[in-house]
């Protein structure tokens, strides 16, 4: 048996998204910017594309921007949004995505901006006393995720915009994993960036956007020809393009179901894991509280700590230490390590999908009492 | 014959049957995060990489851990100047390019002109190509970075690229190589052509669209820049985000396929474009844009004058051509890489690009030179413009 358990890296694509994008590769070969027949054909899927995905966030197709993923187009919040308005000032937290935090900081250690950090507690949620202060003496560019992509820690979005509308800070949120999991309303959200990595909702590699609100005009990341209304240079990858509205729609559609069925996984490790001595949770283990897709246990210490990944492995499990981006290097998790977990308890971050199953827990478990009472 | 004939394979061209075939198994089955260590699915995955790149250094002769993907060639080319300009800007802030560049190059460095860098625009001959003393005339203290492409997307005129490294090498500078159009097309050799910065894309040979490549150097000289896309340090730091791996494959295996056809492929559409070339230009008043000696094999951009391009174009419903770049031809301008070889505004007007790749039969190629014909004379018939010019040739011989 094989049971992925690392849906927060990257998910299996759906079928019927290989389908729809399959068709595309076969049928539309045009560049969609060439003005003839072959050319239009290619033009007017994107903009079906562009307009799935506004309708399912409420958005107007004109604040889509495709990118080649949630990194660039975090990059593209950032860099863009900072440069355009000359800003001084930007917030964060100890627990964001790489792709957050390195750009922010390159920015720092090149005299753009000052960089403050907001407090978090133990499970990773953030202090709005504090970022209120933060915010509130000059007007600052704030990055804050959504969900945190190793705990599930869901960040209040909704009172974060208040303030930031508030004090007319620039929101900008990491939404890659939480896209296609919760609806996400931008004319309810007081927010400025949303991205989106398709990858992670069972869309392809490669491929994202950038929700760019109508309030906001920020130059472009990448410079070159006319794409994205000039905002995104580069011939536009139509597969990935296609498939990722195509991802977005379907999980739009099947949301209620899936998170009922995930919820329902989640609860269901935590309940089972209860018969092993010794497990707490880094994050919140309650499934109504957290993203429900992520699950991140905290072991007892044990010998050959570093081993237990590999065993499971070699059980036929795949899950991981924590973000995939960096999960080839030895260093500890930096989000671990915000939040002062014990380094000397092994974590392990279960993440799940609408293809997980029961049977597929009950494996898990048996296999990491093995593991571990080995 | 299938119709509409796609013969603007320099915009885009269709994917090669066997690159898909190699994607499909990534997208579902071996669907793994290259950057997944602890487990089989990203172990797999970083494999299916690793094979791609070794696919795509032996096209262009270099090593694997010298290219760093990335989402084409226009990102390719930002984070190339972008990556230079920031790294090398305690040695100075000049950057020679050339006026026919691409807009991806074009408008990086205007971008960097904003923010203080000094470019400078070399101008092309009637071929289109760069002249040599000029390049080294333009050399001050302060360049780091001469910028020229392989060859051009609109003309196809391969520029001189060996001398143009010999003198970058001269004057200790980078030379970065925007080979968009040429990778796969002719020999491109990164060490013996001495390029250090190299962009290509995968669309461009039959390939995926979404994926593409920048080579960085790290040996005589050891090249170094400056990301211009953080994260989680994918691409030795240099390009961050979870890697396409299926788009990735896709370009591994094109690369593969283009160095097995090069040889009879090249042959095969030579013959193509000089045969049409030849054809056309039996049609009164019609002229070839840019060199006929310097070029790559499938481009033929000529001009019909006094025939309007775009009129051309709509005229040829089944037959998919371009009267330039596919990323600017949404505008009414005239385009300036035909303007750079000093064509009128009429005559660069009246333009058409035509690109001959992999999958165009020779059927394709007799059925476009006799629509072609047939809308040449029918649009000129209905010209006044046209009848002036006549009539004025009539004068002439009086």
């Amino acid at each position: 048996m094989r049971v992925y358990l690392d849906n927060a890296a990257t998910t299996q694509l759906d079928s019927e998204v290989l389908k729809e994008m399959v068709a595309v590769m076969e049928n539309f070969y045009g560049n969609p910017s060439s003005i003839h027949g072959h050319g239009r054909e290619a033009r007017s899927l994107i903009e079906k594309a562009r307009k799935t995905i506004a309708n399912l966030i409420h958005a107007s197709p004109s604040e889509i921007f495709f990118t080649s993923g949630g990194t660039e187009a975090d990059n593209m919040a950032i860099r863009s949004g900072i440069t355009t308005y000359g800003i001084k000032h930007a917030v964060t937290s100890k627990i964001e995505h790489h792709a957050v935090l390195h750009t922010l900081e390159s920015m720092e250690k090149s005299g753009q901006i000052r960089l403050s950090y907001v407090r978090i507690d133990n499970k990773g949620h953030i202090d709005l006393a504090h970022l209120e202060e933060l915010i509130s003496e000059e007007r600052s560019f704030v990055s804050l995720m959504h969900a945190n992509n190793e705990l599930g820690t869901l960040t209040d979005i909704e009172a974060v915009g208040e303030l930031c509308e508030k004090y007319q800070a620039l929101f900008h949120c990491d939404t890659v994993q939480t896209m296609g999991h919760y609806p996400h309303d931008v004319q309810k959200l007081k927010v400025h960036f949303l991205v989106c990595a398709a990858h992670k909702l069972h869309g392809p590699k490669g491929v994202g956007f950038i929700y760019i609100s109508h309030q906001v005009k920020i130059e472009p990341l990448i410079n070159g020809g006319s794409q994205e209304r000039n905002m995104r240079g580069g011939t536009e990858n139509i597969y990935g393009i296609a498939g990722l509205a195509k991802a977005l729609e379907t999980a739009y559609t099947e949301m209620d179901v899936h998170q009922t069925h995930i919820q329902g996984i989640k609860s269901y490790m935590v309940q089972q894991l209860a018969s092993i001595p010794g497990i707490t949770y880094n994050g919140e283990e309650d499934s109504n509280k957290s993203l429900y897709t992520i699950l991140n246990v905290s072991f007892p210490e044990m010998e050959m700590a570093d081993m237990l990944l590999f065993n499971l492995d070699i059980s036929g499990i795949s899950a991981s230490g924590g973000s995939a981006c960096s999960s080839g290097t030895n260093i500890g998790s930096h989000v671990l390590e915000a939040i002062a977990a014990n380094p000397n308890r092994p974590a392990v971050r279960f993440s799940f999908s609408k293809f997980t199953t029961k049977e597929e827990i009950d494996y898990t478990i048996e296999k990491l009492k093995g593991v571990i009472f080995y | 014959m299938n119709l509409p004939v796609y013969l603007d394979n320099n915009a885009t061209t269709p994917m090669d049957p066997e690159v898909l075939e190699t994607m499909l198994p990534y997208f579902m089955q071996k669907f793994g995060n290259a950057a997944s260590k602890n487990h089989s699915f990203g172990w797999i995955a970083e494999e299916a990489v690793d094979h791609a790149r070794k696919q795509i250094a032996a096209l262009i002769n270099a090593q694997e851990t010298e290219l760093v993907f990335t989402s084409g060639a226009t990102e390719a080319v930002n984070l190339a100047i972008k990556g230079v300009y920031e790294m090398y800007k305690g040695k100075g802030n000049h950057i020679i390019t050339c006026v026919t560049e691409h807009k991806a190059v074009l408008d990086t460095c205007k971008h960097l002109e904003q923010s203080g860098g000094n470019i400078t625009y070399l101008p092309v001959d009637e071929d289109g190509l760069i002249i040599p003393e000029e390049l080294e005339k333009a050399i001050t203290p302060q360049t780091i970075l001469i910028a020229i492409m392989y060859a051009n997307n609109e003309t196809g005129v391969i520029q001189p690229i060996k001398e143009i490294a010999k003198i970058a090498k001269k004057n200790d500078l980078l030379f970065f190589c925007d080979a968009t159009q040429a990778v796969g097309k002719v020999p491109v050799d990164v060490l013996s052509d001495g390029i250090h910065l190299m962009a290509c894309s995968a669309h461009k040979l039959y390939g995926p669209k979404g994926v593409g490549i920048l080579y960085v150097r790290r040996k005589n000289p050891r090249v170094k820049i400056t990301a211009q896309i953080d994260g989680g340090g994918h691409e030795r730091g240099m390009r961050s985000g979870t890697l396409n791996v299926p788009g990735i494959v896709g370009l591994g295996k094109a690369a593969e396929l283009c160095s097995q056809k090069s040889d009879s492929e090249t042959l095969r559409i030579t013959f193509l474009r000089d045969k049409l070339e030849r054809a056309l230009l039996q049609i009164e008043a019609t002229f070839v844009n840019g060199s006929r000696t310097s070029r790559l094999p499938g481009v033929l951009n000529i001009s019909f004058q006094h025939v309007n391009g775009q009129a051309l174009m709509m005229a040829l419903k089944n037959i998919a051509v371009s009267s330039g770049s596919a990323c600017t031809s949404a505008s009414l301008e005239p385009s300036y890489v035909l303007k750079s070889l000093g064509l009128s505004d009429d005559l660069a007007h009246s333009a058409i690009r035509l690109g001959i790749g992999r999958f165009n039969t020779e059927e394709e190629i007799d059925y476009t030179i006799e629509q072609m014909t047939k809308a040449v004379n029918h649009l000129r018939a209905i010209s006044p413009l046209w009848q002036m010019y006549k009539d004025e040739n009539e004068l002439n011989k009086v």
